[in-house]
C-alpha cells in the first residue's frame, strides 16, 4: 500500500492541520469545537474517513448546502421525464430549482416531457385550513392538460409537514382516480441536515411507489442491467448508455437521468445495477439486492484511467462475449483518449485543483484530473457520509485537506493557503473565487456545458479543464496601474 | 410478482407515436386553452418567485450588510444561487440552518447561535434578518429573540439587526423587498431625525430592480442634475464588482451613515410603486422634506416625468446635457420605430416593469397585445388598462392576470404575437411560438452581462430599442428569400 501514498511538495500533516487551526481561530469556541472534527488531514494510507459527516450544519457559518426537499426534486425525481413533478407548498422553492440542475430530457415538453414548474402555490389560507382540497384539484387538472403523463410525484416543502397535511391519502386517492401513479414525497426542507436525506426519502418511495410495478414487454436477456445514479447532467447519460451498450450490455432503464416511469419500474428484472451516485441511490441498489437478489457494482466514468478500471471490473462479472466487447471498447477508445491527453496535459502538467461538490465528485473526478497531469489538494463534500469519505482517502494524495460542509470562510481560507490552479464547486463560490482571479468550473452543472461522463465527456472535460485554467482573461486581471 | 405496497404489475405501455402527435398539437389548440385557464389550483411556471428573495437583495443594498435567513438553510442556497445566477457575482448570505428539532422549540437557538458566529466570522456592519417558511408557520416571535440576542450579547449591542417577517406564502419578491427595506431604514434612522436638519439630498429608493445598469443610470442623471443624494438599498456595486484580484464581502451598498441622515432629507423619492408601498408609506409620515412615489422612468414619457421631478423638487432646470440626452435618445427612436411599429408583444413579469413596458412600447407604436401578471391584484389591472386606454396601440392589449406562463404558452399558440418581453423562463413559449424573447427582467439565466444595460432612463429607451429592431432585423436577414436580401435594412 504504501507504495501507493502519494505526497504533494509542501503539503504535510503538519501544515494541513496548522492550516485548519489557523482557519478556525475565528470562529467563536462553540463552533470551533463543532467545526474541527470536520476539517483533517488525508490519511490515503488508512483508506478511511478522516473527518466526521452528515452532521447538522452550524447555524450562521455560510455552508453551501441545501436541503431534502433539493435532493428529492433537483435529483432523484425530478429528472425523470415523463412525469409531472408538483412542488408542493408556496411558490419559491420550485421556483428557484426549476431548470438550473441541467438533468436533460428527450421528448416534447409539455407533451411527453415535463421540464416545467409545477406548483400549488401555496397562499396564507392554505397554510391556515390545509392544502389537501387543492393538491386534490390540482393532480386532476395535471391529469388532464397532461395526459400522456406517466405519473405524478408529490414532493411536499416545509409547510406541508408542519401543518399536519395528509399528503398520503390525497395521494392515494387521487391514484385510484386517474390511474396513474401519485407518488406523496414528504421531502420538506427541514428534515435531516442536508440534501442527502431527501435522495434517502425518494429512494424510499420509489422504494415503495414504484419499483416491481411494471415489468418489460421483451424477454429477459443475460445482458440486462440498470444504470442507477446517472443524471445525465449536460447530457451524462447520452455518453454512458450508449457507451455500456457498445459493451454488450441492455441498459433497460436510467435512474433517473432522462429518465422513464415505467422502465424504472421494471427494473427488478435486470441482472446488474450499475451505480455512479453512490450517494444518492446506494439504499435503492441495497433494496433490490435485498429483495429481488440483484447485486450492484460501483462504477467510475470520469476520466480513461477510471473507465477503463470500471468496464474491467464490471466485464468481470459476465461471460468471455462481455470480456471481448470490453477489451475491444477499451481498444477502440485507448488511442483517442492518449490524443487527448497528449493535446492538454503539456498545458495542465502540476496544476492544483481544490473541489467542493456534493457527494460523488469530490472523490469521482480526481482520477479524471490525473489523468491530465493535475493533483488534487483539497475535496470535501456538501453532503456526504462517512462511506463516501471511506472512499475518498485512497482517492487523494496524502496529507491533503479534507473538509466537510465547510463554511464559505473555511474554503477561502484554504484556497488563499494552497493557491490552487482551479477550483470545481458550485454557483455560489464560482464568483467569489474568480473576483481573486482563481480560474474555476462548476462541477454540478458542469458550468453550462457536459457531457463529462464517458469517453465522449472526457473530451469535454479536458477542453474545459484546459479553458478554464489557461484563458488569456486571467491575465488581464491585474491592472498595470 | 408485486411491490412491496401490494400495488398491481402492469406491462410497460409505450405511448406511440401517433398519441404523441395528437397531443402535440391538441396542447396549441383553442380547447386546449380553454381548459389551460380553467385552472383553479396547478399553477404552471409561474413569473414570481417568494418574499425572501426580494428581502435579500435589499439586504444587499447596504454597506457591510450580511444577509440571514431564519429558516431552513436551503432557502438560503436557493436565493443566493438565483442571484448568483442572474448578476454572475458572489451573493453571501448565512442562515440559521433551522431543523426538525427548531419545529418543536422554535428557532431561537438556531437564531442566536447563528447570529454569534455570522458577525465573528464575517464582521459585519449590519445583519438584516429576515424568515422563509418554517419559523412563519410554527409562529416565532423575532422581536423576542433579536432582543434576547442582544441581551446575550450574541452581537455587540450597537450591531444594528434590522428583521422581516417574510412568508413565502404571501405576496412575491417585491412585497419582501418592501418589508426588509422599511425594518432596515427604521433601524438605521432610529433616533437620527434632527429638527431644523437638512441633508440637502434627495433620497432615491430604486424599487426591487435586478438591473445594475438601472442604479448606475440613476446616479448618473442625478450627477448631471447636480443634485446631492443618496441611493437607499443600492446594489449596483454589490452586484457589479470588479475582478481585481481581491474578493470583498461586503463590494458594495449605502453607506450606512448616509442611510441614517436620509431621514433628514430634502427629498425622498420611491420609485416602484408595487415594489415600495410599505417603505413609501412609512417614510412619507417620518422622513423630512418632500415624497414621491414614481412608476420605473422605462421610456421617453416616464424618463420625462422622472427628470422633471427631480427639477421641480430641488428648484433646478433640466440641465443641457439632459436635454441633448433625450434629444438623442428621441432620435434613435424616430430612426428606427419602423421596425417595431405595429408589431405585437407579450409581456410579464412583476407589476413596475409591466408599466414600464407598456408605456414604452406604446410610445413606439407597437402594440402591447398579452399583459401577464402571475401575482397582481385589481389595482394593477386597473393600472394597466388606463395606460392602454392612452393610446390608439393600446385598443388590443389585454390583461391577464394571476396567470403564468402555460397560460402564456396558451396565449402565444392560439392569439400570436411577433415578440415577447420578459424573463428567462419565457424562452420555451417564446420557442414554441417561434418568436423572439427580449430578455428585460429578472432573472436573466442565459445571456451574459444584460444586468449591465439599463433599461431606465434614455439610454434605458436606446438600449431596448435598438435590441429589440435589430433583432426584427436579424430575423428578416435570416429567414428571407434570397431575392430579398439586401444591403439596406
Amino acid at each position: 500500500m504504501s507504495d501507493n501514498i502519494r505526497k504533494i511538495e509542501g503539503i504535510t500533516k503538519e501544515s494541513t492541520e496548522a492550516l485548519i487551526a489557523k482557519t478556525l481561530s475565528v470562529y467563536p469556541e462553540k463552533a470551533r469545537k463543532k467545526r474541527a472534527p470536520h476539517l483533517a488531514a488525508n490519511d490515503q494510507g488508512s483508506g478511511s474517513a478522516c473527518v466526521k459527516s452528515n452532521k447538522k450544519t452550524v447555524p450562521g457559518v455560510m455552508s453551501a448546502r441545501g436541503c431534502a426537499y433539493a435532493g428529492a426534486k433537483g435529483v432523484v425525481w425530478g429528472p425523470i421525464r415523463d412525469m409531472v413533478h408538483v412542488s408542493h407548498g408556496p411558490v419559491g422553492c420550485g421556483w428557484y430549482s426549476w431548470g438550473t440542475r441541467r438533468n436533460m430530457m428527450s421528448g416534447i415538453t409539455g407533451v411527453t416531457n415535463f421540464a416545467m414548474q409545477f406548483t400549488s402555490d401555496f397562499q396564507e389560507k392554505d397554510i391556515v385550513y390545509g392544502g389537501d382540497k387543492k393538491l386534490k384539484t390540482l393532480l386532476q387538472e395535471a391529469h388532464e392538460l397532461f395526459p400522456l403523463a406517466k405519473g405524478i410525484s408529490v414532493l411536499s416543502e416545509c409547510p406541508v409537514g408542519l401543518i399536519g397535511d395528509d399528503i398520503n391519502s390525497v395521494a392515494k386517492a387521487s391514484a385510484k382516480e386517474l390511474d396513474i401513479p401519485v407518488v406523496p414525497c414528504s421531502c420538506e426542507g427541514f428534515r435531516g441536515v442536508s440534501q442527502s436525506l431527501g435522495h434517502h426519502i425518494s429512494n424510499d418511495t420509489i422504494r415503495d411507489y414504484i419499483i416491481g410495478t411494471r415489468e418489460f414487454a421483451e424477454p429477459e436477456s443475460p445482458y440486462d442491467i440498470s444504470l442507477i445514479g446517472e443524471y445525465n447532467i449536460g447530457g451524462d447519460a447520452w455518453s454512458t448508455k450508449p457507451l455500456l451498450e457498445e459493451c454488450g450490455f441492455n441498459v433497460k432503464s436510467v435512474w433517473t437521468g432522462d429518465g422513464e416511469l415505467e422502465k424504472i419500474a421494471a427494473t427488478h428484472t435486470v441482472k446488474l445495477n450499475v451505480i455512479h451516485c453512490y450517494r444518492s441511490m446506494n439504499y435503492m441498489c441495497k433494496v433490490m439486492e435485498e429483495k429481488y437478489g440483484i447485486p450492484w457494482i460501483e462504477l467510475n466514468f470520469f476520466g480513461p484511467t477510471k473507465i477503463r478500471e470500471s468496464l474491467r471490473k464490471l466485464a468481470e462479472l459476465f461471460d468471455d462475449n462481455i470480456k471481448a466487447k470490453v477489451e475491444a471498447v477499451i481498444a477502440k477508445y485507448d488511442p483517442i483518449m492518449q490524443a487527448i491527453v497528449e493535446e492538454y496535459k503539456p498545458r495542465l502538467d502540476g496544476k492544483k485543483v481544490m473541489l467542493l461538490v456534493g457527494g460523488l465528485r469530490p472523490r469521482h473526478t480526481i482520477g479524471a484530473y490525473e489523468d491530465l497531469g493535475m493533483d488534487c489538494v483539497g475535496s470535501g463534500y456538501e453532503f456526504a457520509h462517512n462511506d463516501d469519505y471511506d472512499r475518498t482517502a485512497p482517492e487523494m494524495p496524502d496529507a491533503t485537506v479534507v473538509y466537510d460542509d465547510p463554511s464559505e470562510y473555511e474554503f477561502e481560507k484554504f484556497a488563499d493557503a494552497l493557491k490552487p490552479d482551479l477550483i470545481g464547486s458550485g454557483i455560489k463560490e464560482k464568483y467569489v473565487f474568480q473576483k481573486m482571479g482563481i480560474p474555476f468550473r462548476q462541477m454540478h452543472s458542469w458550468d453550462y456545458s457536459g457531457p463529462y461522463h464517458g469517453y465522449k465527456g472526457f473530451e469535454v472535460f479536458a477542453r474545459d479543464v484546459d479553458m478554464a485554467i489557461n484563458s488569456p482573461t486571467w491575465k488581464l486581471v491585474k491592472a498595470p496601474f | 410478482m408485486s411491490n412491496l405496497l401490494g400495488l398491481e404489475v402492469k406491462k410497460i405501455v409505450e405511448t406511440t407515436p401517433e398519441e404523441i402527435e395528437k397531443v402535440q398539437n391538441w396542447i396549441n389548440t383553442v380547447e386546449y386553452k380553454e381548459k389551460n385557464f380553467a385552472r383553479q389550483a396547478l399553477v404552471i411556471n409561474p413569473v414570481h418567485a417568494c418574499q425572501p428573495l426580494g428581502a435579500q437583495l435589499a439586504a444587499h443594498g447596504f454597506e457591510g450588510t450580511l444577509p440571514f435567513v431564519h429558516g431552513s438553510q436551503g432557502c438560503a442556497s436557493y436565493y443566493r444561487s438565483t442571484l448568483n445566477r442572474h448578476f454572475r457575482e458572489p451573493a453571501p448570505a448565512v442562515s440559521d440552518s433551522m431543523t426538525e428539532d427548531g419545529a418543536v422549540f422554535g428557532g431561537q437557538n438556531n437564531l442566536h447561535e447563528g447570529l454569534e458566529n455570522a458577525y465573528a466570522i464575517y464582521k459585519p456592519k449590519m445583519i438584516a434578518i429576515f424568515t422563509s417558511c418554517m419559523p412563519e408557520v410554527i409562529g416565532d416571535d423575532l422581536t423576542a429573540f433579536i432582543k434576547n440576542a442582544k441581551n446575550k450579547n450574541c452581537v455587540p449591542k450597537e450591531l444594528p439587526l434590522p428583521y422581516a417577517n417574510t412568508p413565502s406564502f404571501s405576496g412575491t419578491h417585491i412585497y419582501g423587498y418592501d418589508s426588509m427595506l422599511v425594518s432596515i431604514l427604521q433601524t438605521l434612522t432610529e433616533g437620527k431625525q434632527i429638527e431644523g436638519r437638512c441633508t440637502g439630498k434627495l433620497n432615491l429608493i430604486p424599487g426591487c430592480d435586478f438591473n445594475t445598469g438601472d442604479y448606475r443610470e440613476y446616479k448618473r442623471i442625478l450627477k448631471e442634475f447636480g443634485i446631492p443624494f443618496t441611493m437607499l438599498a443600492d446594489i449596483s456595486d454589490t452586484f457589479d464588482s470588479p475582478a481585481d484580484g481581491t474578493y470583498h464581502i461586503y463590494a458594495g451598498g449605502t453607506k450606512l451613515e448616509d442611510a441614517a441622515d436620509s431621514i433628514n432629507g430634502k427629498a425622498t423619492i420611491a420609485i416602484g410603486p408595487y415594489a415600495t408601498p410599505k417603505t413609501f408609506g412609512w417614510i412619507k409620515d417620518n422622513y423630512s422634506g418632500k415624497h414621491v412615489s414614481m412608476p420605473m422612468p422605462i421610456g421617453i414619457v416616464k424618463t420625462d416625468d422622472f427628470v422633471m421631478k427631480v427639477a421641480e423638487l430641488f428648484g433646478k432646470e433640466v440641465p443641457a446635457s439632459l436635454k441633448n440626452e433625450r434629444g438623442r435618445a428621441v432620435d434613435a427612436v424616430t430612426d428606427s420605430h419602423q421596425y417595431m411599429h405595429g408589431k405585437k408583444f407579450a409581456v410579464y413579469g412583476d407589476p413596475d416593469y409591466l408599466m414600464g413596458y407598456v408605456s414604452f412600447l406604446l410610445e413606439m407604436g407597437a402594440v402591447p397585445y398579452h399583459i401577464l401578471c402571475s401575482r397582481g391584484s385589481k389595482k394593477v389591472e386597473k393600472e394597466l388598462q388606463a395606460l392602454l386606454d392612452t393610446s390608439m396601440y393600446g385598443k388590443e392589449g389585454k390583461i391577464h392576470m394571476n396567470k403564468d406562463l402555460w397560460h402564456l404558452r396558451s396565449l402565444l399558440m392560439t392569439d400570436p404575437v411577433d415578440a415577447v418581453i420578459g424573463d428567462s423562463h419565457g424562452k420555451f413559449a417564446a420557442r414554441d411560438a417561434k418568436v423572439p424573447l427580449f430578455r428585460f427582467g429578472f432573472p436573466v439565466f442565459d445571456r451574459v452581462n444584460k444586468h449591465r444595460y439599463p433599461l431606465i432612463g434614455y439610454q434605458g429607451m436606446v438600449n431596448m430599442v435598438t435590441e429589440i429592431c435589430n433583432k426584427f432585423i436579424d430575423i428578416k436577414d435570416e429567414t428571407c428569400e434570397d431575392r430579398q436580401f439586401e444591403l439596406m435594412r
